[in-house]
């Protein structure tokens, strides 16, 4: 099948105006992904299946990833010139300097699908492919790969109840595990669970806080303990 | 004779506190061949040895119960192994497993069908407070926010030997339980009415009501020192 720099090229000369991009993972695992841009997405996964050489036939897995907005500081480097001294001789050549800066980015929060791919018929795999929805807010839909993969029918519609994405074209679009009238999507990372385990008997951390809430220390002075 | 004179009566019999005979002599009788007992007892020894179940499983601790139920544990040994398809038919809710809050109303749903007298076992840490699950947000935190639960059964899962542990447990208090007086079940108190168990709406953030404040409260927490 080759590397993902290959699966790349070979995309990119077949899609020439999808913007392609190669998602490297550094860690041990090193399972390399391919960013697909959603209005291109149908056609490349209908490409990865049909064409002869990859027979990408199975969709084994379908899940979600929810990116918050978030601040990055990242280190970049830059050349600077600096200016000539006024008594330099003319003709002198500006001397360059390379300074490290520390720069802070705002990334704007989106939520991801991963697809992961793998070909029965040729035995090889994962391909894995990443959509990105625009935002968080009101624009979350990515096109279904479930006419593509129709393995891909409750997967994403578990991606849709826990996370929110609107797949466009899918059969038959409901939630999943969550009952239909629920209308949050437990796994974003801003999802607020109701406050219902009022009683733990060995609190910590953020249940500690949540105890406290529900047992809130005695005045001072009564006597009592706070709670432990 | 003067017929106006009203014949004395009888003084009726002193409701007896204690029992009249007393074991070791019923013991003794029944060596004999005579067997003296009284409705309350025959009526609580039938209905203790045939607790039918409701065959219902929810998660990994309905397989124990099941596993109760094979010919190595034997729940049959307890006139137990009639688990019932429908809850019109079944004495015995063994909640074995995670009740999700999707799940929650159907279960109160079939507890609510099931008819007077009736019982509820709540089986492994999911059933009782949410158990692994507890901190997630769609595992109801404990059936008994919702339905009474006359036995607890902790474990993860518990082993089938609790199970028939816990129905021993079960039957002993079935035994002791009188049939008159406030403490009878429910079906034989004129006038009170075992009442039907809230079954919870779906609401958009939480089950509505998340539990039932009338059978429910949180925990009240004592301070010592
Ligand atoms: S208590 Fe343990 S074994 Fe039983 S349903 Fe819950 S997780 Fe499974």
């Amino acid at each position: 099948m080759g590397t993902i720099e290959q699966l790349h090229a070979r995309l990119s000369a077949r899609f020439p105006d999808a913007a392609l991009t190669v998602v490297l993972n550094p860690g041990p695992a090193a399972q390399h992904s391919l960013l697909v841009p959603a209005t291109q997405a149908r056609a490349i996964a209908e490409f990865l299946r049909d064409d002869p050489e990859l027979q990408l036939d199975t969709c084994s897995n379908v899940t979600g990833i929810d990116w918050p907005e978030r601040e990055i500081t990242e280190t970049v480097r830059r050349t600077v010139t600096e200016p000539l001294p006024a008594d330099a001789p003319p003709g002198t050549a500006p001397a360059a300097k390379v300074v490290e800066e520390k720069v802070r980015r705002v990334v704007p929060g989106h939520l991801e699908v991963v697809y992961h791919l793998y070909s029965v018929a040729r035995g090889h795999g994962p391909v894995i492919l990443r959509l990105r929805t625009v935002d968080r807010g009101d624009q979350v839909a990515l096109p279904s790969l479930t006419p593509v993969w129709r393995a891909c029918e409750f997967q994403e519609r578990e991606v849709f109840d826990l996370f929110g994405v609107v797949f466009t074209g899918h059969p038959d679009l409901r939630r999943l595990l969550m009952w239909d009238e629920f209308r949050d999507h437990p796994m974003r990372k801003d999802y607020v669970e109701p406050d219902d385990y009022e009683w733990e008997p060995t609190p910590h951390d953020r249940i500690l806080t949540q105890a406290q809430r529900h047992y809130p220390a005695p005045p001072a002075g009564s006597g009592e303990s706070a709670p432990r | 004779m003067n017929p106006a004179a009203p014949t004395p009566e009888p003084a009726p019999a002193p409701a007896a506190a204690a029992p009249a005979i007393s074991e070791a002599e019923r013991a003794e009788l029944r060596r004999q061949g005579i067997l003296l007992t009284s409705i309350e007892e025959l009526y609580n020894w039938g209905r203790s040895n045939s607790v039918w179940p409701l065959q219902f499983g929810l998660a990994c601790c309905a397989i124990e119960m099941i596993a109760a139920s094979m010919a190595r544990f034997d729940i049959a040994r307890f006139g137990s192994e009639v688990f019932r398809p429908s809850p019109r038919q079944a004495d015995l809710l063994i909640v074995s497993g995670t009740v999700t809050k999707k799940m929650a109303p159907q279960v109160v749903r079939l507890w609510n069908q099931m008819p007077e007298p009736k019982y509820c076992i709540a089986m492994g840490a999911c059933a009782i407070s949410g158990g692994p699950f507890k901190q997630g947000y769609n595992v109801l935190k404990g059936i008994d926010r919702y339905i009474p639960v006359d036995l607890y059964l902790p474990g993860c899962p518990p082993r089938p030997e609790a199970l028939l542990h816990g129905l021993m447990e079960l039957q002993a208090k079935i035994r002791t339980q009188p049939l008159t007086g406030p403490a009878a079940p429910p079906h034989l108190r004129p006038g009170a009415d075992g009442g039907e168990c809230v079954i919870p709406d779906f609401g958009p953030h939480d089950l509505e009501p998340p539990h039932d404040s009338a059978r429910w409260q949180p925990p009240r927490l004592i301070r010592t020192e």
